[in-house]
């Protein structure tokens, strides 16, 4: 609306200036009889004219919509960007129970945590404290790793070392207690904002991320190598 | 005999000099434009301590762009050569450590100044009728002034670079819907990377600086468009002088002001010079530890805080709890809340025209009420700002009777609400509030 009324504001004054410009140039009776009937059909609004030029001004800005799209485009990942997500293979038999190692995959940190036998014990005994203890939330792990430990093998968990919450990587506290208070029952704290997440990658509840750790599609090409980045087809 | 030479002499200057100004004048309104907006823009004679702090926002936005012209000459918005290039101009190019260290001095000097630009637009009603505009366009400015901090600060492309990049671009992925395709498209690959860098570079050095300047330039013809206010905020122009149409408490920005704001600059270079030479890293609070470590997309530093400036925005985001999620209805949990407060917090200032009902403008005359609004405003300012520098549980513990949460967000969340209450509840209490009369003329 606003803009059809602005177009024929406009529309009547480049009238008008034509008009002056008409009356300077004329000095006949005639001519200014004929300029008094002009200046009475520019004051009334030429509806061909406004048409015309709101016809030709939505052209005109579906244009320049068009010409955005290159530029907003350039912005997207680069095709070397997505190329650089291949998938990473690991060699996993080095990793002492208890203890975990990172690798990198499409530039994220991955741990792979070797997890002792009381370790994926108290997975199980800590349900009520976390905000998703059963996995519910589709998007973050793969259908084979929807249980209590979040693993294929039980012992060896692998997870995106990044906070959903807004992307910092939290610090390893695999260990119960120590500098994270006496009820700490091992897991990771997110240095950021204070996120604490089980050693399954599970949220407590009360941190300001709203899901679990993310699980990337893994699959073990033997005992002791995992591929980080392709699905495992069937649970084995 | 040579006296009369020398006035000679004079006069054929003088009329050399009057006739280059006509010949300009008649091309370009010179002449004009100085009477206009200098010698005969009339501003109030009541200008105080507070009415420095526009000049010399002025005076940091030239500066910011004169050494930002000679870092880019340095510089390489490389991800594999920036750490190197700033270490690089830190050591190498002759003087470049002074040059580095007046922008990111300037940084924080710039929020300093406009902090205490906006306060004294806040306290003297500055923003109301008919100066909304002006305080619009300021709201903008300080919207691309926080752009500016936020990209500039990549550029490093130290731990703390990375990882703030890290964060607030992840802010946006919390937008419903479309929020990790904007992150995406904002980084250019699926992490902060040498695709975001050079980015924010290309921002911080053209995009934002033309809309900040077209901002400033907007700001300031919409001031002389409607006059200055000034402490008592009085309208000067209701009184004018009858013969000559000056208004009678008004006094020309040129020589007066003028003259006045050099002083201002001459103090403020002085605080200025004293950071850079002595103290330019303040104690981390300017430019932080961690920053002096190069980007390392696998590590994230033990503790990682924004610049101050940005600290009660950024308490205010963690103070927030995130969206539970509704399980049942298929909706995911979500940080949305968190980050529609802190966006919320910035953008709120631009309502404050519209918010206060008094029927006074400054502070001198408003009631009580008023006052204790402003004084809590400030401190939880204030509180938020200082407790964003610190992790969450800086304070410990409460015990389990308050269910162990954390005392400092506890204390944010509160502080948080006082902070919002000060906007929501201003259209309420600056009407009930027993305001003085105001005087005709402003009182000195």
């Amino acid at each position: 609306m606003y803009v059809a009324e602005l177009l024929s504001i406009l529309a009547i004054q480049s009238g008008q200036s034509k008009l002056v410009h008409e009356e300077n140039m004329s000095d006949t009776p005639n001519d200014k009889k004929k300029n008094a009937a002009q200046a009475d059909q520019a004051t009334a609004v030429d509806l061909e004219k406004r048409n015309f030029l709101i016809a030709t001004s939505s052209v005109g800005a579906l244009g320049c919509a068009a010409a955005a799209v290159p530029f907003v485009l350039s912005m997207t990942p680069s095709e070397r960007a997505k190329a650089a997500g291949a998938p990473v293979e690991v060699d996993i038999s080095k990793i002492a129970p208890g203890s975990m190692m990172t690798v990198e995959w499409r530039g994220k940190p991955v741990w792979i945590i070797n997890r002792t036998e009381e370790m994926t014990a108290e997975l199980a005994k800590h349900d009520d404290q976390l905000t998703d203890p059963s996995c519910d939330v589709v998007s973050q792990q793969p259908d084979y790793c929807k249980s209590t430990d979040r693993s294929i093998k039980p012992n060896l968990a692998v997870m995106v070392g990044i906070c959903t919450h807004l992307g910092c990587s939290p610090s390893a506290k695999l260990q119960p207690k120590g500098d994270m208070g006496d009820n700490w029952t091992g897991g990771f704290f997110c240095p950021c904002h204070g996120s604490k997440f089980d050693l399954a990658g599970r949220v407590f509840k009360g941190s300001p991320a709203p899901t679990n750790l993310v699980v990337p599609p893994h699959k073990y090409l033997t005992d002791t190598t995992l591929l980080i980045g392709v699905d495992t087809e069937d649970k084995a | 005999m040579t006296n009369k030479t020398n006035a000679d002499k004079k006069s054929v200057v003088a009329n050399a000099l009057g006739q280059g100004l006509e010949w300009v004048d008649a091309r370009f309104p010179l002449s004009s434009n100085i009477k206009a907006h200098l010698t005969e823009y009339y501003a109030p004679k009541n200008f105080n301590f507070w009415y420095f702090f526009g000049s010399l926002s002025l005076l940091v936005l030239v500066l910011q762009i004169l050494t930002g012209i000679f870092l880019t000459m340095h510089y390489k918005p490389d991800a594999m050569l920036a750490f190197a290039s700033v270490e690089y101009i830190m050591r190498d190019v002759p003087w470049g450590w002074l040059i580095r260290y007046m922008h990111s001095t300037g940084a924080s000097m710039f929020f300093v100044v406009v902090y205490l630009h906006m306060f004294r637009g806040i306290i003297y009603g500055s923003y109301r009728n008919p100066r909304e505009l002006i305080w619009l366009f300021g709201v903008g400015i300080f919207l691309c002034l926080m752009g500016e901090a936020f990209f500039g600060y990549l550029l490093p492309w130290g731990q703390m670079s990375y990882w703030g990049a890290q964060v607030i671009v992840n802010l946006f992925s919390a937008i419903p819907f479309v929020g990790p395709d904007v992150s995406e498209w904002l980084r250019g690959d699926y992490l902060v990377s040498d695709a975001t860098l050079n980015r924010f570079f290309a921002f911080h050095v053209i995009a934002l600086p033309f809309v900040l300047v077209g901002l400033v330039a907007a700001h300031i013809i919409a001031l002389h468009e409607v006059g200055s206010n000034n402490p008592d905020g009085i309208e000067i122009k209701k009184l004018k002088d009858k013969k000559t149409g000056i208004p009678l408490d008004g006094i020309p920005f040129h020589p007066y002001y003028t003259v006045k704001d050099i002083v201002g600059v001459v103090v403020f270079l002085m605080v200025f010079s004293t950071i850079i030479f002595f103290a330019p890293e303040m104690g981390g609070y300017f430019l932080e530890a961690n920053n002096f470590v190069p980007a390392n997309p696998l590590v994230t530093p033990a503790h990682i805080a924004p610049v101050w400036y940005f600290t009660p925005y950024y308490s205010i985001l963690r103070a927030v709890p995130p969206f539970p999620g509704v399980g049942f209805l298929g909706i995911p949990p979500s940080l949305f809340p968190g980050v529609a407060a802190m966006g919320l917090s910035v953008l709120i200032f631009a309502l404050l025209p519209w918010l206060d009902k008094s029927p006074v403008k400054s502070i001198r005359y408003r009631g009580r009420l008023y006052k204790q609004w402003l004084a809590a405003f400030v401190v939880s300012f204030i509180v938020l700002g200082y407790l964003g520098t610190e992790p969450s549980n800086v304070w410990g513990q409460f015990g389990p009777w308050f269910g162990n949460a954390e005392r400092a967000t506890v204390v944010a969340r509160i502080f948080m609400l006082v902070y919002f209450a000060f906007f929501i509840l201003m259209p309420w209490y600056s009407k009930k509030d027993k305001t003085l009369a105001v005087p005709e003329r402003v009182t000195g």
